[in-house]
Order: C-alpha cells, then structure tokens, then sequence
C-alpha cells in the first residue's frame, strides 16, 4: 500500500510494514522477555534443546526485525 | 489425545494476534470508500504487497499441517507441489498471461471470459466458482476446527465461531485490503512461528546431511523413483506429475483462481502486476524448508527408539497431520508455543480471509451486477460486497456443521479443483492466445470439461468404471486419480473447445483487441533498467527451479 494518493482531508494510510513490524516486535518481546524469565526461574518440563535458550535468541531477532520494519515505516 | 499445552504468555500472544487483525479492520475502514477500494484494495498496491499477499492467500495452515504430514509419509516427492506444481505457472501468469487480464482492467476472472466470450460463459463460470469457493471455505472452517480441538483440545463451536466472526468483521470492513494485510501479516508469522522448527531439528539431529542418512534412500529423490509407480509413496508415475499436477492443475489453479489471481489485480500499474506471481515464486520455492524439512525431521526421530518422539495415533492409524504439532510440542517452550500456534491460526484465517474475499467480487460482479441489477450504482455494490462477505461467512459455517457431519467429503477437496480449474485453464489458454475460439466453443467447452470431470470422479468412486482407464498404470492412489482426471478434463474441454469453435460464429476482431495475443500491441513504454524486468526475475526463478530438481533428482 505505498505511494498511493490520498484524499487532502484524510491522514495518508500507514503501509503494511509498519503493521507488521508492530507485530513482530510485540511479540518478539513478549517470547524474549519469557525466555529471560526461564532462565532465571527454570523451567518444570523443559523441552528438547532447552539449554539452547531458543525464546531468547529467537525472541531477539524478531525483535531486531520488527524494529526496523516498524522504525523504517513510521 | 492433546498435543500441545498453552501457557498464560501463549495465550496473551493469540489474543495479541486476534487483536491486531480487528484492529487492522477498524483501522482500514476509513480508507475503503468505494467499490475499488473494496473489491481491489484501491489498485495501488506495490509489487511486494501484492506478491506475498498472492503467495499467502494459497498458504493455508491446513497446507502446512498435511504437506508436512504428507512428507513424513513420502518423502522428498511431496516437494512436486511446491516446484514443478507451481513455479512454471507462476512465471506463465507473470509473463504471458497478466497483461491480458490487467490491462482489460477487469474485476474479475469470470469478467475476463464476458469480455473475451460472452455473458453465458462469465455466469457459469462465476457460479461455479462461487459454489467451489464457499465449499472450500466450509470445509476449512471444518478442518481448522478439528485441528484446534485434536491438537490443542479447544471447543469445536467455540474455535470455529471466534475465527468465522472474526474473518466476517475485518473482510466487511474493508473488503480486498484487510484480507491483503493480514495475509502479509500471515506470512512473516508463518516464517517466524514455524520456521525455527527446521533449525531446532537440524541442530537435534545433527545436520541436513544426518537427517537424509536416517530416512529410506527412495525418499530423498524428486524424479530418480518417477518411472515405475510402486517405487514411490504416492503411487504416481512422471507423467502423472508433469501432465496433471504440473501441467494442468498447477496452471489451472495459478492462472486461473481468482483466490490469487484477485492479489495481483490488486497491483498498482502493469509492471507490477506481472512481478507479483513471480516475486511469489521464489517463496514458493522456499516453503519446502518449513514443511519438506520438518517432515523430514519428523520422519528421522521417528525412526530413532531413543529420541521418544512419535506421531499421534486415530484409532490405531497414524495421524500424519500431527508431525508438524508433535514437533512444536518437542520443541518449542512456553511464548513459542504461543507464536506457532499463532502462526498457525492466522494461516487459517487468512485463508478464510482471501475465500471470502473473492467470493464477494465474483457474486457482486459477476452474478448481482450481472443478471440481478445491471442499473446497481457503485455504492450499491459496495452494500452487496459487505452483505456477501456476512452471506458466505454465514454459508461457510453451514457447510462447515454439514462436513462434521459428513467428514469424508475431506477427501474430496482436491477433486474440487479438478473439476473447476482444469477445464477453465484450456478455456483461457484457447481464449488468449487463439484468436478465432468462438463464445458457443468456450461455453460447451467448459461444460464437456467440468462435466467429464465430474463424471469421472463419480463413475471411480462408483466403481462404474476401472480406475486404470483413468490413471494408465495398474497401481494409483487418489492423488494419481486426481491428476490424470484433471488432465483428461483439460484435454476433452480443449477438444471440444476448438471443435465448437470451427463450425460457430467468432466474434469480431474489433472487439478482441487487448484480450487476445496477436490483436493487443505490444506496448513499448520507457525503457526498464535490467532489475525492473519481469523477464529478468522470471529467468532468474527459473534458474533456480531448475537447479532444485536437478539437486534432489
């Protein structure tokens, strides 16, 4: 949805990227900051591969992604 | 029998999800003022927007949950549906077949087939088009439901309500242009929710090259076990694959569904509108690393006794659509969990989305305005665009309660296609590439396609007649039946098509101009740096496809 004209009266639409960086940092967070909290307090059934931590480094690179889609696009 | 638990953080990221797409609605509404605006999202989409809406409107969960399942249980072959079955169609509707359809600057598929023929084969078209679309839809709505419930333990009525009234909201709202949003939206979920499956796996594992050592030889190849049906799962011979799935019903869905066709109509010029289906191929090409990778991970732990992990099981039979839940339960902990089931639920709702969607272009354009109110203004349209989305949510929850009564009708949804899509493709390839095809040819054409295929099916599945007349091969399996059955519709509607066309009245030159090849000039317009071609993507995609089956040969 870029580079459409808008009527004068009616504030230009935001583009899809933006949206989607909303959601991705949203909820790239919320994994990260669960990830931090299991690390701190453990976990009662861990999953396989737990030890590697994956909320938190997973949780980090959507944040990373949707900062930029979110900060290029607002 | 659940699957996978959810914890409270798994559920705020739902609720987050289920949010943000209501509020995408609501925040859109003001933006959607006319029927353009409704049915084609203004037309002022770019390339990107357009091409991954294009690719996500086919990406339902339902796909990822069975391609998955489906390679657990073949292999690498499942990968046919992802390259041979839809890359060359993709770059045949970018290439040869969009200018037609943008530049007529038509609503619709069937409002192609008005201009191109006349107004009998647009009605037949959109009518069939619009029962497929709505018995899709239903069954989805059955199938998410049923999913939720086995895996997750949700409520059947609950599950299927929240997403059927949720996906009527935004589509009311504003039509074509949330159903895009959230269908981008979809896809980067789909990558961030599911792809980081593959990674844990591989690492589990220890490396693409152990889990291809840990799975049966046969199942690593994509053409090497093609020759003789009994050497590969699916029981399909590479005639089958090239003739059926890659031929005709690959280009039959591709180039002639108005589901994804609607997303690059959407597009903002020309230009765009023919990079949309070929910047959608190479995601295409790429979603075999969520599920061929993740069934085979699923495949090499199963066949491990020490790594614990096993399919759910139905009553003593594998449910191979639980390789990919299993998986997300192994590895994904609390706020993942969350995120895949997210990306999982917005699969299928964009997919509810994009139905709804072009079901209310077809019956606004193409049955209202076109038999019931040919006076309506585009206001009224735009009234009827709203009251179809509410009318086909509501026909979709129906059919929906009618499958869970009646669940077989699962194992034809494939079927479906065949008998709309396959005879439709030679009805345009005729119409736009061969000038003297006739409105009574395309029309009957059509008729002995879907018909034929139809009677086909039923006459198998009635045991009239042997399923080998149709498959050539003394072993098949319903996907075979499914392939061969599309190409022989493709092929009666093409003869009959041309055989019509010889002994009735064409319609004049004049009014064919810009809809057929060999009567539309071919516009030279500034030239293009060498990164702006379609052409140069197209061959680039090409390359690729190509270097992918040579790879897993």
């Amino acid at each position: 949805m870029n580079g459409q004209t808008e009527p004068k009266e009616q504030k230009k639409m935001k583009p899809i990227w933006y949206f989607v960086g909303l959601v991705l940092l949203t909820m790239g967070v919320l994994v990260f900051l669960t990830g931090i909290f299991m690390l701190v307090f453990g976990v009662r059934s861990p999953t396989a591969l737990a030890s590697l931590h994956p909320n938190i480094w997973w949780g980090a690179i959507m944040i990373v992604a949707g900062a930029v889609f979110f900060f290029k696009n607002r | 029998m659940q699957a996978i638990g959810l914890t409270f953080i798994d559920w705020l990221i739902i609720a987050i999800y289920f949010g943000f797409v209501l509020g995408i609605g609501f925040y859109l509404r003001s933006y959607t003022k006319t029927a353009d605006d409704f049915f084609l999202a203004g037309r002022k989409n770019t390339a990107w927007v357009a091409g991954l809406a294009f690719l996500s409107a086919n990406l339902g969960a339902l796909e990822l949950l069975g391609m998955t399942g489906n390679t657990y249980k073949y292999g690498v072959y499942v990968a046919h549906f992802y390259w041979i079955g839809a890359v060359p169609a993709m770059l045949f509707l970018g290439i040869y077949m969009m200018p037609f359809y943008y530049s007529s600057r038509i609503k619709s598929i069937p409002g192609y087939l008005k201009l191109r023929f006349d107004e009998k084969t647009r009605v037949l078209n959109g009518v069939s088009f619009g029962v497929m679309t709505l018995l899709v839809s239903g069954i989805n709505l059955y199938a998410m439901a049923l999913v939720l419930h086995t895996f997750l333990g949700w409520n059947w009525d609950v599950s299927m309500w929240a997403s059927a009234l949720t996906v009527a909201l935004y589509v009311t709202l504003s039509g074509l242009m949330s159903a895009i949003f959230t269908e981008i939206i979809q896809f980067f979920l789909i990558w961030f929710g599911l792809f980081l499956v593959s990674i844990l796996g591989i690492i589990d594992i220890g490396g693409v090259n152990e889990i291809f050592s840990r799975i049966p030889e046969a199942f690593s190849k994509l053409w090497s076990t093609s020759g003789d049906p009994t050497q590969n799962g699916m029981m399909v011979t590479w005639g089958g694959i090239v003739l059926g799935l890659g031929f005709v019903l690959s280009f039959g869905y591709w180039t002639t569904d108005f589901l994804v066709v609607q997303r690059a109509l959407s597009a903002k010029d020309l230009r765009s509108a023919r990079m949309t289906p070929i910047l959608a191929s190479f995601f295409k090409m790429a979603v075999p690393f969520i599920v061929i990778l993740g069934g085979l991970i699923a495949l090499a732990l199963a066949r491990d006794p020490g790594s614990g992990f096993a399919l759910l099981q139905d009553g003593g039979k594998i449910n191979y659509d639980s390789a990919l839940p299993m998986l997300i339960a192994r590895y994904y902990p609390p706020g993942l969990i969350g995120l895949g089931v997210t990306a999982l639920l917005a699969g299928f709702m964009a997919g509810q989305a994009g139905n709804i969607s072009a079901f209310n272009t077809v019956w606004t354009y193409d049955i209202y305005h076109s038999i019931l109110n040919k006076k309506a203004s585009p206001q009224n349209l735009l009234w009827m665009g709203r009251a179809a989305t509410l009318a086909g949510i509501v026909i979709s929850v129906g059919t929906a309660y009618w499958a869970k009564s009646f669940p077989s009708i699962m194992d034809y949804m494939q079927a479906i296609f065949s008998w709309v899509n396959a005879p439709l493709f030679a009805t345009m390839l005729l119409g736009m590439f061969v000038k003297w095809i006739t409105p009574n040819g395309a029309f009957w054409g059509l008729i002995a396609g879907m018909g034929s295929s139809f009677t086909m099916f039923l006459a198998v599945k009635s045991s009239w007649i042997d399923p080998r007349f149709i498959t050539m091969s003394p072993v098949q399996s319903d996907m075979a039946a499914n392939f061969w059955r599309a190409w022989w519709a493709w092929l009666i509607c093409f003869v009959v098509t041309i055989t019509i066309s010889l002994f009735t009245k064409k319609k004049p030159d004049e009014e064919l101009v810009g809809l057929v090849k060999g009567l539309t000039p071919e516009t030279l317009g500034q030239p293009v740096p060498l990164l702006r071609r379609p052409a140069f993507w197209a061959v680039l995609s090409l390359i690729i496809f190509v270097a992918l089956n040579i790879w897993f040969w």
